[in-house]
């Protein structure tokens, strides 16, 4: 199992060349190779979501995919969202709105919401609830999540 | 009342929903958690796949590096103490030492550069066990020849506490009505998103060892590793970085973590082992799967006289460090008879060993178990009664404080009836009341239930020495200090991982000492940068640490209007602080705060004789304790033909004494009420009758998503108590207390025209369906 491969991943802009084993998930290369610790694993069969990034736009659990199905394609993750030193409107809306504790979950909710509202500006609340109950949290009860994305919706609208 | 707690509170930090100080680095993805770090070596362990055996031996591939029980003799176990007559201590290997006593135990430990490497040796190392029988369920390890899960142990029961009030057989002999009711609890499991975690670092230079870690309390990890390992306790440095939630599950001792820091010692490397999502739910630490039997005795006109209880708790295969098997047990044998008056109370409370997973607290411990024990017993009496839930809890609920219940505990001022009183008109009651028979006429089942509760939060040593715990938790201490730029740091021996505790006690100094909140750091979970502490967990850290700080800033207050005083030249009377200077009203000279924190390091020679230069305090509390309380009730709709049910609505009345960050204070109600309504519906650890777990992975243990979970609806009084100087009490575990219990009221309530009522959680549909097919009143 230690046949290596080497790739290119593109990830929030930058080009990182890794050289991987074909077993090494996506999200293992996006810390372990790439060092961007701001993707999580939480459970690394894809039901938590703590591990969603955004492959091609859209969102992928990265514990389900090989780092080597993602090469030259573009990827975003939680370290990409904000614009310098302006937060993203999503991670302004989790801030303003409590919409995190222990923030473990965070990074793939903000991604996940994202890549939904980047597709569907105006979802419906309950558009939102379907495509939110993909992640799992274990803090907040998810209340103050819906909150957060429904504000962060209506901002991003504003500002298109 | 809810309301608009900014303006209430306008002139105060206290009672502002200010945003958290945490949350920056959180939503960037800059958090720091364990599994971040980079090691030079990674652990994978071998687990046992029976539940029951003998290890013969391990064989470890030649090709690869590993640890067994005979390659750590020198390493303590571990054997946490209760100084209780009917306390049977137990021992814990680090590695399995020849006896296997649950699925997921750890045989062996695998050291490779990789944790891919390290897992393809796991499943290349050979072991030969041979399977003996195992005893899995709590009823049948107390029977007369159950297996024993430790030998030389006379039975299984690991502790026993007995209450028994003086004048209980004759008040019992006088009752109207018995309602008895047989509860079961199954298994939960905390689920922290984060699973725990571990990454030790030998420092050549120094000898120290720094163990990073997934803990809840850095300092008792570094106190008992320290200990096992025979290490000088100041050549080891425990840092809790961020933590991805813990819910008590984190604030036990994993063999795991000593087994690292042993690596890193002996390799003089960098260690890591990050848990995989199996290995936390089969291997970590399980919570209440318990059995309550209870006898509730009335008067003729409803009035609770007298409860007899008898009490298993299932606590696994060992007794966890520092808070052991007692919890759960001794925990719900002094607090059962709950928020009601009743002064006479017989108990027998076990702590049964079995060959399963061990046990830690989970949020609210065994709270949710005996508070779904004394709602369901107080609606089915109400029914045998033929009176309202509501009118029932009023008859009962204590309304006089102090209150001494039968057990010796001392209830603060709450308001058991008022929060009830608040949900029925909020709700309000008659209206859903009269949609619930307005739809029962159309086939639909809506439900509505009730749960008025205590939580006990903020207790300090005495209560927990009661328990006879040989490690006794419950003080905080702080220490506060303002730089020269008068910014303010204060180091904290608690330990948040979630709850905004930076935030909170960054409100409570900035009051006393006249800095804005950005102004003042809190340094947490690293050994060597805190005073000694317990950590986060009891619902502890507001009140306990939160009153620390208090009581150092009001030191250092005391200590900034001496300075000012002096340097005024007037009385230190006249004197006070306000945000951002001293001022002097006589005179209405000011000096600001900066200016003051400069002056008292760098002009001490002005001070001379007034004051010793610097601003360095300590502070310490530690309380008796006091009782939040709330009603919680849920709406509910159940489909009697898919057992489907469906929470409509939520509603939390709440009185957590005084809000510190109402926001904050709603956040963990949100999350307490969403576990609990899991606990009610969806999560279930199951073991079949081998000890295997059936629920390895998320698709079989059920956490709820977003759409199981309905909005919220919360209302809060506060009532100050002076059980606590900040008047706050905790609230951490309140949501997942009560809401079990109003979730299965409901469903009762929502099938009680089909006879149907559960004693049980969770209520699956498959239960749902099976009581409707044997009340004959479903299709099967």
């Amino acid at each position: 199992m230690t046949d290596r491969h080497d790739i290119d991943l593109h990830i929030n802009g930058d080009i990182y060349r890794v050289s991987v084993e074909a077993r090494k998930t996506l999200a293992d290369a996006i810390r372990d190779d790439c060092g961007l610790t701001g993707t999580h694993i939480g459970c690394e069969h894809g039901v938590c979501g703590a591990c969603t990034v955004l492959l091609n736009d859209q969102p992928v659990r990265s514990c389900l995919m090989f780092a080597v199905q993602a090469k030259d394609k573009p990827i975003r993750t939680v370290e990409g969202l904000a614009k310098g030193d302006t937060p993203h409107a999503l991670q302004q809306a989790f801030m303003d709105n409590h919409g995190l504790q222990c923030g473990f979950c965070t990074p793939g909710f903000l991604m996940l919401a994202a890549g939904a509202l980047e597709a569907k500006p105006d979802m419906s609340e309950e558009e939102m609830v379907h495509v939110l109950s993909s992640n799992l949290c274990r803090c907040t009860g998810y209340h103050n999540i819906l909150k957060s994305v429904k504000a962060a919706a209506a901002e991003m609208a504003k500002a298109r | 009342m809810s309301g608009d707690h900014q303006t209430k509170h306008a002139t105060t930090w206290v009672g502002r929903s200010i945003r958290r100080v945490e949350d920056r680095a959180l939503v960037h993805g800059e958090g720091c958690f364990t599994a971040d770090l980079p090691a030079d070596l990674h652990v994978r362990f071998v687990r046992s796949p029976v539940a029951s055996g003998r290890l013969k031996h391990v064989t470890i591939p030649d090709t690869a590096r590993g640890l067994v029980a005979a390659d750590l003799t020198r390493i303590g176990r571990i054997k946490p103490m209760l100084h209780r007559p009917d306390y049977v201590a137990v021992e814990q290997p680090i590695l399995a030492d020849g006896v296997i006593r649950f699925v997921g135990e750890p045989i062996a430990a695998i050291i490779a550069s990789s944790p891919a490497e390290a897992e393809d040796h796991v499943e290349a190392t050979f072991y030969d066990i041979d399977e003996t029988d195992p005893v899995v369920d709590v009823l049948a390890a107390l029977a007369p020849g159950a297996p024993r899960v430790h030998d030389w142990t006379k039975h299984n029961i690991l502790v026993e506490g007995r209450v028994d009030t003086p004048g209980f057989d004759a008040m019992f002999a006088s009752a109207a009505r018995i309602v008895e009711v047989d509860i079961t609890s199954r298994r939960q499991h905390a689920l922290p998103l984060e699973p725990r975690g571990a990454h030790a670092d030998f420092d050549r230079r120094t000898g120290r060892i720094t163990l990073t870690c997934s803990t809840q309390s850095p300092h008792v990890m570094r106190t008992a590793i320290a200990e096992l390992l025979q290490l000088p306790e100041a050549d080891l440095r425990v840092i809790a970085p961020d933590v991805g939630g813990g819910f008590g599950q984190k604030m036990m001792l994993p063999p795991e973590y000593v087994l690292i820091v042993h690596v890193a010692r002996m390799t003089k490397r960098s260690v890591a082992w990050i848990e995989d999502r199996r290995e936390n739910l089969i291997a970590s630490f399980h919570a209440r799967d318990m059995r309550v039997k209870l006898k509730a005795a009335f008067s003729a006109d409803a009035k609770l006289i007298a409860i007899d209880a008898d009490m298993a708790s299932n606590v696994g295969a060992y007794s966890g460090f520092p808070i052991t098997c007692g919890v759960e047990a001794l925990m719900g044998m002094a607090e059962l008879p709950g928020p009601y008056d009743v002064q006479q109370y017989r108990c027998v409370s076990r702590g049964v060993a079995t060959n399963t997973c061990p046990m830690a607290p989970y949020r609210g411990v065994s709270r949710p178990v005996i508070t779904f024990t004394m709602e369901r017993m107080m609606d089915t009496a109400a029914a045998k009664f033929g009176i309202d839930p509501i009118d029932i809890r009023r008859r009962n609920l204590i309304d006089k404080f102090p209150y001494k219940s039968a057990t010796g505990l001392t209830f603060d001022d709450a308001t058991y009836r008022e929060v009830m009183e608040i949900a029925v008109r909020e709700l309000p009651l008659s209206q859903l009341r009269e949609r619930q028979s307005e739809m029962r006429k159309h086939g639909r089942y809506l439900g509505i239930g009730f749960s008025t509760f205590s939580e006990r939060t903020g207790y300090g040593t005495p209560a927990f020495a009661a328990r006879g715990m040989e490690s006794t938790p419950g003080y905080e201490n702080v220490e506060i200090a303002m730089d020269p730029s008068g910014n303010v740091t204060a180091r904290i021996g608690a330990f948040p991982h979630g709850q905004g505790l930076k935030t909170t006690l960054s409100q409570i100094i900035a009051d006393e000492v006249g800095v804005s909140p950005e102004k003042i750091n809190i340094i947490a979970g690293d050994t060597d940068q805190t005073p000694y502490g317990w950590g986060s967990f009891a619902s502890r850290s507001l009140v306990i640490s939160g009153g620390a700080c208090l009581v150092g800033a009001r030191k250092l207050k005391a200590k900034l209007v001496r300075i000012a005083a002096h340097l005024m030249k007037v009385a230190p009377e006249d004197v006070t602080l306000e945000p951002g200077f001293a001022k002097a009203r006589s005179t209405n000279q000011s000096i600001p705060i900066p200016e003051l924190a400069r002056t008292a390091y760098h002009k001490a020679h002005l001070l001379y004789g007034v004051a010793d230069a610097g601003l360095v305090e300590q502070g310490f509390y530690d309380p008796p304790g006091t009782f939040s309380n709330a009603c919680h009730v849920a709406v509910v709709e159940v489909d009697i033909e898919t057992g489907g049910v469906k929470v409509e609505r939520f509603m939390v009345v709440e009185d957590a004494g005084r809000l510190i960050n109402p926001m904050i204070v709603d956040g963990q109600i949100h999350g307490g009420v969403a576990q609990g309504i899991a606990n009610a519906l969806l999560e279930e650890i199951i073991y079949d009758e081998r000890g295997n777990i059936l629920t390895a992975t998320l698709a079989d243990f059920l956490p709820p998503t977003m759409s199981e979970v309905p909005r919220f609806e919360l209302h809060h009084i506060e009532t100050y108590s002076d059980a606590t100087i900040t008047e706050a009490k905790g609230i951490g575990e309140g949501g997942a207390i009560g809401a079990p219990a109003a979730v299965v009221n409901a469903i009762s309530d929502a099938l009680s025209p089909f006879g149907v009522a559960f004693y049980e959680l969770p209520v699956t549909p498959q239960r749902i369906r099976a009581a409707l097919r044997k009340a004959g009143k479903a299709n099967s």
